[in-house]
């Protein structure tokens, strides 16, 4: 029996294994395939301030081993999503990891303290920070593209939650230096990373000569973009053994499909573990990769999930 | 792949045991009990193409046609699920070419059903293309509740079309089919819409149902609501999941409150009312968000994924 428990800066855990945001809607559809409090945590979609539409359709063109998504962060809103999400999560026991979003620093931090003072905020592992998303107060720069938006929106988030609730910032691997968004991060208080959030695509409808997506540009997801997390979890890992980063825990997502794929992030510093555009494959994809990935360590003879953390690295 | 009990939704490696060819499309029959137990008409399902290890992710919808339920009670294990399939592209194509005693992993049924009548009333089934393939199996089922049934046919050639008489034969026995071709090349020449408004008066119909193009679907409705008759259409979004989790397949639809909101016609639908969908917000067949709907962008852009 090999042991799968975590703690993720605090976030105890039974296993590393969780759904990504934006690929499990809520949980109740995904709890007709499998018990999602058998997940580690149930990542949510990403929520805002108010009720949101997102973008018109089609809203999805499929790439080799991925695809390209515009949604536009639909959704209910905040106090929608805790009266009825979040409570419905808690009555099944899943310990949640909610992922909010907003358009500028201050709707980050309505966010945060409206999640705080919710009556289910005891289900709540941690919250997940999707800087991904454009800024509208700084020219719809991206936050996770500028180290200044990130530490802005870190630390106001921080100060509205008690210590004890872990924040994960969610980090655009669109960036130059993945390293610096990184510090800023956990500078302004974040107590780990999750990474990473889709790249930057785009595909045309070569019938009608125009872009395919209705939201023009999208972002990629699925096996095709594993690489990709690989490599950014390995800088960011290597910048922390190196000292110069502060070590923190690191949530790895990116076209994980199977255990094998887990482990290969797992190896390159990831704490745990979130199974996005597979779900749309398999739904019970986050079940089946942790039960895959804790075959694979049983078979390889190791006893704890934690001492292949980060095992590619030079020791 | 497994599912929960109870959960109304099952996960299998289906067995092909036949395909054939007819007209333009693949009739594959896939032995599935657990579905076939489950299923009502104008549910789906969501299938994986192009084997365990494909780079094709996306699993690919499609209407159930028709079920055989298990036989025995406890289940003998041989109800079967139907499907009607174009080749539209690499994933269907694939389907197409899976050899009898393959296996396709196989999520359903999906979706709403269509609803059915409480009193027997006259109802008028319409079907465009492949849209036709559940309409058959629905008709039986309204049949068995004295539902007087019409059914309209559409495709644009004879080869497009799906359950029509093919023989003078079958025509004779398949009293209530009216058929239209856009060549002409079978029944009359022309659109469903052009023989809607006489076939619904003759049934005195007081339900429409509708599977096809998007834009068929809003004729039939906009016909049905100039007859005074409730529309109820199937439509076909792109769906990246199948099961509610991605927000791909949304579309504009007024709830009964009035207000206007993008809903996800894989489980919210696919078969919606007629008057209930924003038609006026689709374009070229792809939904705009309507600037009255909850939550809709105020300013251009409206950013994220
Ligand atoms: C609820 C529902 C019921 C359907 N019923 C039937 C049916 O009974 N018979 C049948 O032949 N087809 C049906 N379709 C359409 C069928 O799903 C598509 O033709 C098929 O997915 C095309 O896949 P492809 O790989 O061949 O084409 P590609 O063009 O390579 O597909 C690329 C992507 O776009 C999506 N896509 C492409 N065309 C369509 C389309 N017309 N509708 C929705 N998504 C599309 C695919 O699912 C895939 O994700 C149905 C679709 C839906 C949503
Ligand atoms: C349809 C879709 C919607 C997504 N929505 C969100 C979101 O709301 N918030 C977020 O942080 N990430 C979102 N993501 C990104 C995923 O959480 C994940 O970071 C990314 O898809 C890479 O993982 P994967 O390859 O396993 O899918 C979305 C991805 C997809 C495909
Ligand atoms: S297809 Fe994924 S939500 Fe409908």
């Amino acid at each position: 029996m090999v042991s799968m428990t975590v703690d993720l800066a605090g976030a105890r855990l039974p296993n590393p294994l969780m759904t990504a945001s934006g690929c499990a809607a809520n949980g109740r559809e995904l709890h007709r395939f499998f018990d999602v409090a058998d997940l580690g945590a149930f990542v949510t979609k990403s929520v805002m301030l108010g009720a949101r539409s997102g973008r018109g359709t089609p809203r999805m063109a499929e790439t080799p081993s991925g695809m390209l998504n515009s949604i536009g962060l639909q959704g209910p809103g905040i106090d929608a999503f805790v009266d009825d999400d979040l409570a419905w999560l808690a009555s099944v026991g899943a310990r949640s990891l909610v992922s909010i979003a907003g358009s500028d620093s201050e709707e980050f931090a309505e966010v945060a303290r409206r999640l705080r003072d919710s009556s289910s905020f005891g289900s709540v592992a941690g919250v997940e920070v999707n800087i991904s998303c454009p800024n509208v107060a700084n020219r719809g720069l991206v936050f996770a593209c500028d180290p200044g938006s990130s530490s802005a929106v870190v630390s106001l988030v921080r100060s509205q939650l008690p210590a004890e609730v872990p924040i994960f910032a969610k980090l655009s691997p669109d960036v130059t230096d993945l390293v610096t968004i990184a510090s800023a991060c956990l500078e302004a208080g974040a107590d780990g990373l999750t990474m990473v959030n889709t790249l930057l695509g785009m595909s045309i409808d070569i019938d009608t000569m125009r872009p395919h997506l209705g939201g023009v540009t999208g972002g990629l997801s699925g096996p095709a973009i594993r690489p990709v997390a690989v490599r950014a979890i390995w800088q960011v890992r290597s910048a922390m053994l190196t000292g110069r980063l502060p070590v923190a825990p690191i949530i790895g997502v990116g076209g994980v499909r199977t255990g094998h794929d887990a482990l290969e992030l797992v190896a390159a510093g990831a704490s745990a573990v979130q199974v996005g555009t597979s779900t749309f494959n398999d739904p019970t994809a986050p079940v089946r990769v942790l039960r895959e990935l804790e075959q694979l360590l049983e078979d390889k003879g190791i006893v704890a999930f934690t001492d292949v953390v980060g095992a590619a690295h030079p020791s | 792949m497994t599912s929960r009990p109870g959960s109304g939704v099952a996960t299998v490696r289906a067995e092909l045991v036949a395909s054939r060819v007819v007209g333009a499309y693949q009739h594959l029959t896939l032995l599935a009990p657990e579905v076939a137990d489950l299923a009502r008409p104008g549910q789906f399902v969501a299938l994986a193409v192009g084997g365990p290890t494909s780079a094709t992710l996306l699993r690919r919808c499609f209407s159930i046609h028709r079920v055989t339920p298990d036989a025995r009670e406890g289940g003998s294990g041989s109800g079967t699920v139907e499907l009607v399939v174009a080749d539209a592209g690499p994933g269907s194509r694939w389907l197409t070419q899976v050899p009898v005693q393959g296996e396709v992993d196989l999520i359903g049924p999906l979706g709403k059903p269509f609803p059915l009548p409480t009193e027997a009333v006259g109802c008028v089934l319409v079907g465009g293309g492949y849209g036709s393939a559940p309409l058959f199996w629905l008709a039986e089922l309204l049949r068995e509740r004295g539902c007087g049934v019409e059914i309209v046919l559409g495709a644009a050639s004879r080869d497009r079309l799906f359950g029509a008489p093919q023989t003078s034969d079958d025509e004779r026995a398949s009293h209530g089919v009216t058929v239209t071709t856009d060549d002409g090349s079978q029944g009359v020449k022309g659109w469903v819409s052009d023989v809607l408004p006489e076939v619904m008066a003759r049934a005195d119909a007081q339900v429409v149902y509708a599977c096809g193009p998007m834009a068929m679907l809003r004729s039939v409705s906009e016909l049905a609501a100039a007859h005074g008759a409730v529309a109820q259409v199937a439509v076909e979004e792109a769906m990246a999941c199948g099961v509610g989790v991605c927000m791909t397949c949304v579309m504009p639809v007024r709830s009964s409150d009035g207000t206007t909101k993008m809903v996800r016609s894989c489980v919210e639908g696919p078969t919606f009312r007629g008057d209930r969908v924003r038609w006026d917000a689709f374009v070229d067949g792809h939904a705009v968000v309507p600037a009255d709907a909850v939550g809709a962008p105020v300013a251009a852009g409206g950013g994220g994924h």
